[in-house]
């Protein structure tokens, strides 16, 4: 009997119910609520929204309860709201210096005007796993401390002043929006953080990583890494001045890279640098340094052939909603795709196999 | 009679450091001419800026083209340019891999040009890659195997099977007989001589290995440091140097 | 869903994916760039598809969604219900009823008509793309109409396996000038790329919008003297008895047991309903 095409609907339907249930799991275990997720489960709320490129720790944490923790799946849930909200306008460009920092060391410092302050990092953690999580019970409250007031200078900017460290361009023109805008090759600078900036984490992780065992090195050393809330401004051309809209919490890595130096120039380091939404450390790390392998031409580099130094196959490549997509499609029915190479195929062989009765007749 | 190719003033810097500086020469219909120079001489920069693979800062190339007589080829679209490329001109490069399809058969590397400018007849492109590989001593049976299988001298001679199959009239060949052996070397030359004497060829081959010119070239230019030296007939040049550095070459290497 | 503009899409958005279609329709076979977005389903699932579709679709629309040339196929399902939730269009079954038909895979086999809008989902819109990995290279390729590297890919299937071996996804050339990649057609469908519908092809993932205008000229490429064949399983369907439609091979026992049916189930439906 032949029932293959048929049934659809009411397999999709059954799918949809049974997973409805599993994401529950056993109902005798209270349920979790998006606030639980929000504020217990925050570096995975932090990684959705970084990769989904929206601020949003409410939404965020219903899209993971939603995809079971499947952060991909998250991600992708959260792409999919965003790309429906209308776009006002640009903000204006976030000032990281004024950060209020929770987080923020160098690696190429000892010390520093604004100091090093480890902030709430599994850094010198002993990674046993605590026994005491499994039963419940309330964590002693952390020591305070006030904060020093005065700024928290850039590290660069220490370097820059003695014109030890390459200098960045001013942008020109507006920033494009990948979001708007398709990708188009090569890319600047800017479209190429954008890129990376919501490129999926493990990728991003990989490919830094492959840098550092020599595929496209380049000598990095953290020059600073911060994370805290900044104040995001929109210019209103009515007021004629920004009016503040909110805070975000950022991730800014910037590494010092080898020196070049030509000719015409004097040795500077360069560098290359990560900002990503969030708490998202590893990942402003790894972006960094994947800018920075990225940067070969413009800074009179050998491409050596390293994935990580080739625009077009970081960018094609980084964002996991389409290479989740494009890899699970297929899962797709492909029957009438294979039925031509079936049908090839048995005509090849029918051909061969007449082609040898002819020979052999003869 | 018109020159195949006028060259002037060709120029190319690399921020400051110069690949090739001021260079003219006219190259007639049927001649070699061969550019010598050690490493860093500015010869092959001059020789991708006359192919139009890299832009020159300034200066001319005049190529007598078919239908419009002598055109300046930096200042034609790329389309125009490529269209030349794989129609009167042929590129034979040092290292076969750069000049070859690896991953196809040899039949394929040598149609890909006609295919290229509209064969669409698979007997005949089949018919006219098996007589080329037969011009170039390949056994016509290698037609379906790939490149990859081939030694270095045949696949550098099935490269050169896939530039002449258009019938180009001007060849640049860069160290066409580098990273061979002297044995295999030899034969290859005696190969591109008998080639261009029959097609009545026009090439410029960029070379260090001064036996080469000597074989193959009808005049000379000597570079160094990115500008010429010294040029005039082969023989002339290479028995009676002027320039100092023109006697150093020939005195280090015809003593051998 | 009322959180949700006509079609999913907000406006601003199907502006730009109609302005990317005009432009592909008046360069037909040429891949226009378009910000694509992110849709309620994966990419490589039809959002190229989807978004065309959306961006077209009017509340007057009758539409049909086909999958491997069936309407019941789960992703046909699936997208249907999409525009049924997100547009509240009509939908059909019938493909001389509908006037957006979104597919997969296949051309239907009732020929189209002038007023219909064929939309294709495709996976990959470059047809050099397995020849030349490079974006940049192949878009100079098509600008230069560098396509001789097509060829060289045909001859190699001829000198190996005696003919072309390209089943499906077999490139064509449009109006004498760009090479373009049907989608994942089988070639069996090729000659009816030459249609009076309106046919627009959507790649989500890759960005790229392309299109043929009614009464294209399309040729699939061939040599002269191995010219392009359309072919199909050499079987009459065993339900409605066509011998000129493209089949589905159904396996039905693990004795070898098999059957070939009507890849268009419409199409057999219909021929079915006439014969009884």
């Amino acid at each position: 009997m032949y029932v293959a095409v048929k049934g659809g609907e009411a397999a999709i339907d059954a799918a949809h119910g049974w997973l409805a249930e599993e994401r529950r799991g056993d109902a005798r275990v209270p349920e979790l609520t998006v606030a639980q997720i929000r504020e217990q489960m925050t570096l995975a709320v932090d990684r959705v929204m970084a990769e989904g490129s929206l601020w949003d720790p409410d939404l965020a944490a219903l899209a993971i309860k939603q995809a079971r923790g499947d952060l991909i799946e998250a991600v992708f849930l959260l792409r999919a709201y965003r790309t429906t909200l209308p776009r006002f306008g640009a903000s204006v460009p976030v000032d990281t210096g004024a950060m209020l920092c929770d987080r923020r060391v160098s690696a190429t410092f000892k010390d520093l005007p604004g100091g090093q302050v480890l902030g709430p990092t599994f850094d010198y953690t002993h990674r046993l796993l605590d026994f005491a999580l499994m039963a419940e019970g309330e964590v002693p409250p952390a020591r305070e401390r006030t904060a020093e007031p005065g700024p928290v200078p850039h590290v660069v900017a220490v370097l820059d002043r003695e014109g030890l460290i390459q200098r960045e361009a001013e942008g020109e023109g507006p920033v494009p929006d990948l979001t708007r805008e398709p990708l188009e090759l090569p890319a600047d600078r800017a479209l190429r953080l954008q890129a990376l900036a919501r490129g999926d984490e493990g990728f991003l992780l990989g490919l830094a990583y492959s840098t550092q065992r020599g595929y496209g090195r380049t000598h990095a050393f953290v020059g600073e890494l911060r994370t805290g809330t900044v104040t995001v401004e929109v210019e209103v051309p009515e007021l004629g001045f920004a009016i503040a809209l909110g805070e975000v919490v950022l991730t800014e890595c910037e590494t010092v890279n080898q020196f070049a130096g030509s000719r015409t120039e004097p040795p500077q380091f360069t560098r290359g640098y990560g900002l990503t939404l969030g708490r998202t450390e590893r990942k402003a790390l790894a972006m960094s340094l994947v800018d920075r392998a990225l940067r070969w031409r413009e800074l009179g580099e050998d491409f050596v052939g390293a994935p990580a130094q080739d625009e077009e196959f970081v960018l094609s490549h980084c964002d996991n909603v389409q290479a989740t997509g494009f890899l699970e499609h297929i899962k797709l029915p492909h029957y009438v795709d294979f039925q031509s190479e079936l049908e090839l195929v048995r005509r090849l062989r029918r051909e061969a196999a007449e082609g040898a009765t002819r020979e052999a007749a003869e | 009679m018109t020159p195949l190719l006028e060259v002037r003033g060709l120029t190319k810097s690399y921020g400051r450091s110069l690949g090739c500086a001021e260079v003219s020469f006219d190259l007639w219909p049927g001649e070699v001419m061969g550019i010598v120079g050690e490493s860093g001489s500015g010869k092959s920069t001059l020789l991708n800026c006359l192919a139009g693979l890299l832009e020159p800062d300034a200066g001319e190339v005049i190529f007598d083209t078919r239908a419009d007589g002598p055109r300046d080829v930096l200042r034609m679209g790329e389309p125009e340019r490529r269209w030349l490329a794989r129609t009167d001109w042929a590129f034979v490069r040092q290292n076969p891999r750069d000049g070859l399809r690896m991953g196809v058969s040899a039949g394929a590397n040598v149609g890909e040009r006609l295919m290229a400018v509209g064969a669409r007849h698979y007997g005949d492109i089949r018919a006219r890659a098996t007589d080329w590989l037969r011009r170039v001593e390949i056994d016509p049976a290698r037609i379906d195997d790939r490149p990859r299988t081939f030694s270095g001298g045949m696949q550098q001679r099935l490269q050169i099977a896939r530039n002449l199959v258009t019938g180009p009239r001007l060849v640049f060949m860069d160290e066409p007989t580098g990273g061979l052996d002297v044995s295999v070397q030899a034969r290859l030359l005696d190969l591109l001589r008998g080639l261009v004497r029959d097609m009545g060829l026009s090439a410029v081959v960029v070379t260090h290995d001064l036996a080469v010119v000597r074989l193959l070239a009808h005049r000379i230019m000597v570079m160094k440091d990115g500008r010429v030296v010294e040029e005039g007939l082969t023989d002339q040049v290479l028995d009676d140097p002027r320039h100092p550095y023109t006697q150093l070459l020939v005195s280090s290497v015809l003593q051998v | 869903m009322t959180d949700y503009n006509f079609a999913y899409l907000d406006e601003d958005t199907k502006r730009m994916i109609r302005r990317a279609i005009l432009k592909a329709l008046a360069v037909p076979g040429y891949q226009v760039p378009f910000a694509s977005r992110e849709m309620p389903m994966p990419y490589g699932w039809g959002t190229g598809g989807v978004q065309v579709s959306a961006a077209i679709l009017t509340p007057e629309d009758v539409m049909k969604v086909i999958d491997q040339g069936a309407d019941d196929t789960t992703n046909a399902v699936s997208i249907r219900r999409f525009f049924e939730k997100t547009a509240g269009v009509a939908t059909t079954t019938r493909t001389a009823e509908a006037t957006v038909i979104q597919t997969r895979h296949r051309i239907p086999e009732t020929p189209l008509r002038e007023g219909q809008v064929l939309v294709y989902q495709v996976p990959i819109p470059e047809p050099l793309r397995f020849l030349e990995p490079r974006e940049t290279e192949t878009r100079r390729m098509h600008a230069l109409e560098d396509y001789g590297l097509m060829h060289v890919k045909l001859y190699e299937d001829i000198a190996r396996h005696g003919r072309i071996a390209t089943s499906y996804a077999y490139p064509v050339k449009v109006e004498g000038r760009y090479v373009m990649d049907p989608s994942p057609i089988p070639k069996f469908d090729n000659p009816r790329l030459k249609s009076e519908a309106i046919q627009l092809f959507g790649a989500g993932r890759e960005q790229r919008i392309y299109a043929l205008p009614p009464h294209c000229r399309v040729e699939s490429l061939d040599f002269e003297d191995h010219p392009f064949e359309a072919s199909k399983a050499d079987h009459p369907c065993a339900l409605c008895g066509a011998t000129g439609s493209y089949l589905d091979e159904v396996i039905t026992d693990d004795a070898g047991g098999r059957m070939f049916v009507c890849s268009d189930t419409d199409f057999c439906a219909t021929r079915r309903g006439e014969a009884a």
